[in-house]
């Protein structure tokens, strides 16, 4: 039996919102029973991006974060619902009975991730099935095919040859908050944490200080990572968390320099002069 | 016919985005697929590069509006019968002043063409040839039968219309300024891009994005083919630089450094990356040397040797807000990196869009050429063209004529005519060299304020020189415009200063108007009499996917697999809407050249199969077979041999790529000589002959390229203490010019797109840094009016740092014209963000756009 499970490459989503696009073409008006009804034309998104935006202008940071039904293993919308209207398959794939669910408002706030709809003419809470009626005919999801970048990764979590074992067993992917304790079959790459960068200049030539060693010590542990400022004198440490800092620059012939930072959002330091020793 | 799991038919479609499988049950469109090869389709390419093996993903990446197509097929704003306007009567009073306001009634097509064909009876018998005015919307939809240059081309030319010249109105400034440099007429000064990814795969050390942003405009027709090549190239460790006002899509997981140097000022920081590679030595003299003309000169400008002032990185700083020490970086990073510089995405840009994108255009030559242009890894490369492919397989563009076979009219080169489709060809009386002509953007002012006057005509493919020849309008014995066939609704929402259109609109000097569209939107709204029309799902057609040639040969290149489709009717037309041919057809039989225009009666699918039998279909594949199988992947030939763009020209030697042309003879037979470009030097021209024979003293467009500052930015005093943000407009990201956009399609829940508020409308979306909303108290999300002296469009806030401080990002083309009053002089609440744009021509003597030299405020909508 396939465990169904999705990963997604954050890094390498390009915004082009095909997979939600693709999503309504293929729901709206069509009926999948006895998995899905149609969806409306407008107002649900069974794939939607959640844009992120880091760091002020000109040192800036973007990702669209994809959003789905997470088809969690211990799904708040399954307790939440009466009548086992909603149900997790031995697939793993959640499914809201379209039949059973009428009425049931309540489902739709179960959901930490807020990707279950309403549907307002139906009296019925809508997301997405994985495509389950697809996987049927040995497609992948709507979504999955159309991602031209390939930040969807779509398979088998039961079977270690699959990409998304693969993946998952690197131990490289996590879970998107709000929702980790309801153990959601949706793993992602590349949540965005918090950055400190900088631009590093020679005072004296008011040249870009390439190569310039960089190191960020967090204080709490005192653990250090280094970096080298490139040609445009440039430097950063991403993945950070929030917490107080120290960044500390050396280069021969001028003088050091460290900056204390609480890092409590995304910091640009701006432009970093050095001094030349006498 | 092929069946899915779930017993809908399965038929095969192409649209602008890309190609389709599209299912259908009971008549009606059920989902859409991007197309899937299949085992039996030609193999795909394998490029091999730095000990890596690279070949594409065996499916059509289309365009993400492509896979829209559903829900703008069943558009509410469908256009279902014939519409006259209430209040329009050809016998007594027209009320041209309500257009736009009075409201329609439906009418049947016997009335609809009773109308139509006594108004150009006695249009053409009152005032002779060129009274009747058409012009058709671009990019709506797909094939080479159905199509504008085919099927429009064919009516309107039997008719003797005045025809409305496009304008190259996404490169413009490579079109009137680079054109004088480096040639490429035929390409209509783009040039080639031949196994340029293969190239960049296997040498470039740098790619720079300026003015680009492939991720959202797909090299025109490609979809979201090229992504995958960007990202090898970021595994690869290629360096990736992004130059825009907007940190744009491709920056977002490409760019390791972005730039932004303030609107119409890129030039400028061109002129002092150029002068750090002049004083400090590091650029490829040699090459200057034995392929350079007029460089000297150019120097002496960019030294300040000629002005007084050199062209400085500190200078510069001042002019773009980008750092000194910062443009001398990337100066000298380029100068150690083999470099494609991606000027432009399908060589357009922003850039070129502005005033004097000329001199942009044409600087960015001069510095790929300093670098060795055409040597391994260093080239101009748009990283969304050059693929492998099969150059020898003839199938034709779209813009080659089709079943017109009228080759004037083709914008640049065409073949199609010489395999003859048509027992007669077309030849228009005049839209002809010799016949009376009206430039896109100067349409209002010729209806309205004649007599006009300007240089060139649309499309100069055919030379240089040809954008150079006066032009006025009315033409001497022709007759001015009194009737105007448009097709689509498109200009307001894309072309400059457009509440020209409206007004224009809404004179009795146009005495009728007939719009043939298939959506109730933009101009449609304000003609007499409407037509309706069905998308190419309707209709049967055929067409290769990204293939425009006609405008630019083997454009094809900018997809993995060239891909030929059967375009085929998949469901009937909606309501009484009916396919182009058959519309003018029904009006051919009124007017008596039904047999003409038929070629004696030919449907839409016998012209298909006639222009399957003149391509190179037949020699790989039977009618029956492509019917069957609805689509065709041309194979590679085997050995592929690789013939990069310009290496022949770097290295000296004859042009070995598959490009054509030139064609003519005169100067452009030069170019078959040894390493010559089609310019009469056969050199980079620094300083343009063209330019200097033309004019040497036109000082907007100097034979040696300058930087030339806006007339309408941070320079204009006056204007900017008005209007303090520099507003830049560029193609959407999420549609296809005004296609895809409005229609109550899925596109407009995109909120990078539109933004829904508590009135139930999708509004237009700006974008402005969090430092100028929080001056103006706006937060994100909140409607605005955008406004100038030109006009004002209600817009909703996006509060951002991908925009620098001072400056507006708006997309231009928004398909919906809602304004809040009288047409023309109120508010609109559709987005038309080109109201606001200037119509001054890019350059007094070139008759291109320069949207993004354009000055507004942002205020706060309170009501």
């Amino acid at each position: 039996m396939a465990k169904w499970g999705m990963v997604i490459d954050i890094t390498k989503c390009n915004a082009c919102y095909s997979c939600f696009i693709a999503c309504k073409d293929e729901y709206w008006d069509n009926d999948y029973p006895p998995y899905s009804a149609a969806q409306p034309r407008h107002g649900q998104f069974w794939m939607d991006l959640v844009k992120k935006e880091r760091g002020v202008c000109p040192c800036v940071k973007v990702a669209y974060i994809p959003v789905l039904c997470m088809h969690c293993d211990n799904a708040p919308c399954v307790k939440a619902a009466k009548n086992r209207a909603v149900y997790k398959r031995p697939d793993g794939i959640v499914i809201i009975d379209p039949k059973k669910a009428v009425g049931q408002r309540q489902i739709v706030d179960a959901c930490p991730y807020q990707a279950i709809f309403w549907n307002e003419e139906k009296q019925l809470p809508q997301k997405c099935t994985f495509c389950v009626q697809r996987l049927e005919q040995g497609k992948i999801p709507k979504c999955v095919q159309v991602c031209p970048s390939r930040a969807l990764i779509f398979g088998d979590l039961a079977d270690a040859r699959t990409d998304v074992a693969k993946i998952v067993a690197s131990r490289k992917t996590e879970a998107l908050d709000p929702g980790r304790k309801a153990k959601p079959r949706v793993y992602y790459l590349g949540v965005p944490k918090l950055f400190i960068a900088g631009s590093v200049v020679y005072g004296d030539t008011d040249e870009c200080a390439e190569g310039v060693s960089v190191t960020l010590t967090k204080q709490s542990t005192g653990k250090s990572t280094k970096t080298s400022t490139n040609n445009f004198g440039d430097f950063e440490f991403d993945g950070l968390g929030a917490g107080k800092y120290s960044v500390k620059f050396e280069c021969n012939g001028y003088k050091g320099k460290t900056v204390a930072i609480d890092l409590k959002t995304d910091k640009y330091l701006g432009a970093v002069d050095l001094t030349k020793r006498r | 016919m092929a069946r899915s799991a779930q017993g809908e038919q399965v038929f095969t479609n192409c649209t602008v985005g890309g190609p389709l499988f599209v299912y259908v049950r009971n008549g009606k469109i059920t989902r859409v697929e991007p197309l899937e090869l299949g085992p039996d389709d030609a193999e795909s390419w394998v490029i091999k590069a730095r000990g890596r093996k690279f070949s594409p993903t065996r499916m059509a990446n289309v365009a993400n509006y492509a896979l829209a197509e559903r829900s703008r097929i069943y558009s509410p704003d469908r256009i279902l019968y014939p519409l006259k306007r209430v209040d329009f009567n050809p016998q007594a009073d027209r009320k041209a002043e309500n257009r736009g306001t009075s409201g329609y009634k439906r009418i049947s097509w016997d009335e609809a063409l009773d109308i139509l064909a006594k108004e150009i009876e006695r249009v053409h018998k009152t005032y002779g040839p060129g009274a009747v005015l058409t012009t058709p919307s671009s990019h709506h939809n797909w094939g080479n039968v159905g199509y504008r240059h085919s099927s429009l081309f064919r009516f309107m030319g039997i008719l003797n219309a005045t025809y409305v010249d496009h304008n190259p109105d996404s490169w413009e400034g490579w079109h009137w300024g680079a054109m004088h440099m480096w040639g490429f007429a035929w390409r209509l000064g783009i040039s080639s891009q031949y196994d340029l990814l293969e190239d960049a795969l296997k040498h470039a050390e740098m790619v720079i994005y300026w003015s680009s942003d492939p991720e959202s405009t797909s090299g025109i027709y490609g979809g979201q083919e090229s992504n995958q090549w960007r990202s090898w190239l970021k595994e690869l460790g290629v360096k990736m630089i992004v130059v825009d006002q907007h940190y744009n899509f491709t920056a977002l997981n490409f760019a390791d450094k972005w730039f932004a140097p303030r609107p119409g000022t890129d030039t400028a920081m061109a002129a002092a990356i150029a002068y750090v590679w002049l004083t400090e030595g590091t650029y490829d003299k040699e090459y200057i040397k034995e392929h350079a003309h007029g460089f000297e000169k150019w120097k002496a400008y960019i030294l300040g040797e000629e002005d007084g002032f050199a062209k400085t990185s500190e200078w510069a700083e001042k002019e773009t807000g980008v750092p000194a020490r910062e443009i001398r970086a990337l100066a000298r990073e380029w100068a150690r990196r083999k470099t494609m510089l991606a000027s432009g995405s399908a060589l357009g840009g922003g850039a070129c869009r502005t005033a004097y994108g000329t001199e942009w255009a044409r600087y960015m030559v001069m510095l790929a050429a300093m670098q060795g242009m055409g040597k391994p890894g260093s080239n101009i490369w748009t990283t969304n063209y050059g693929a492998p492919q099969n150059f020898d397989f003839f199938f034709p563009g779209y813009a080659e004529g089709g079943i017109s076979a009228d080759a004037l009219n083709s914008a640049a080169g065409f073949q199609m005519i010489a395999r003859g489709i048509t027992k007669h060809p077309i030849r228009s009386e005049v839209n002809d060299p010799g016949g009376q002509h009206i430039p896109r953007i100067l349409l209002p002012e010729c209806i309205l304020n004649p007599p006009q006057e300007w240089r060139g005509k649309g499309f100069c493919g055919t030379s240089p020189e040809y954008q150079l020849k006066k032009y006025k309008y009315p033409e001497d014995g022709f007759s001015e415009v009194k009737m105007f066939w448009r097709y689509g609704g498109s200009y307001i929402g894309t072309m400059n200063n457009t509440n020209r259109w409206v007004r224009m609109y809404r004179s009795p000097r146009l005495e009728f108007v007939v719009n043939q569209s298939i959506w109730m939107e933009g101009e449609a709204q304000l003609a007499d009499l409407i037509l309706p029309a069905c998308t190419n799902f309707e209709r049967w057609d055929i067409g290769e996917w990204a293939n425009c040639s006609g405008y630019i040969p083997h454009c094809h290149y900018t997809v993995n697999h060239r891909t030929i489709v059967l375009q085929k009717k998949c469901i009937e037309p909606l309501g009484e809407s009916k396919a182009d041919y058959d519309i003018f057809a029904a009006v051919a039989e009124r007017l008596g050249f039904y047999e003409k225009f038929t070629e004696g009666g030919l449907t839409e699918l016998d012209w298909v199969k006639k222009l399957f039998q003149v391509t190179d279909l037949p020699k790989y594949i039977s009618w029956e077979d492509f019917e069957k199988k609805g689509y065709f992947v041309v194979p590679l030939p085997k050995p592929y041999r690789s013939t990069p763009s310009l290496r022949w020209f770097a290295e000296g030697r004859k042009n070995d790529t598959p490009d054509w042309g030139p064609v003519g003879g005169g100067i452009a037979s030069i170019p078959d000589a040894e390493g010559n470009l089609a310019t009469q030097t056969g050199k980079i021209e620094f300083e343009a002959e063209s330019l200097k024979r033309f004019d040497p003293d036109d000082w907007e467009r100097p034979p040696v390229a300058k930087y030339i500052p806006s007339w309408e930015g941070h320079h204009t005093k006056e204007l900017y203490s008005k209007y303090p943000l520099q507003l830049i407009t560029p193609h959407p990201r999420y549609s296809f010019h005004t296609m895809y956009d409005g229609k109550d399609s899925w596109i407009n829940e995109i909120p990078e797109h539109r933004v829904k508020k508590e009135d139930g409308r999708y509004y237009w979306v700006i974008r402005m840094n969090s430092r100028d909303a929080e001056k103006r108290g706006i937060k994100d999300g909140d409607l605005v009016n955008v406004y100038n002296d030109r006009a004002v469009v209600i817009c909703a806030a996006q509060v951002t740092e991908r925009v620098p401080y001072g400056m507006a990002h708006s997309y231009e083309s928004c398909a919906v014209y809602d304004p809040i009053g009288e047409p023309g002089e109120s508010p609109d609440r559709g987005g038309c963000i080109n109201l606001l744009t200037p119509h001054r021509f890019i350059s007094k003597n070139a008759c291109g756009m320069a949207p993004n030299s354009c000055l507004v405020e942002i205020e706060k909508r309170r009501e």
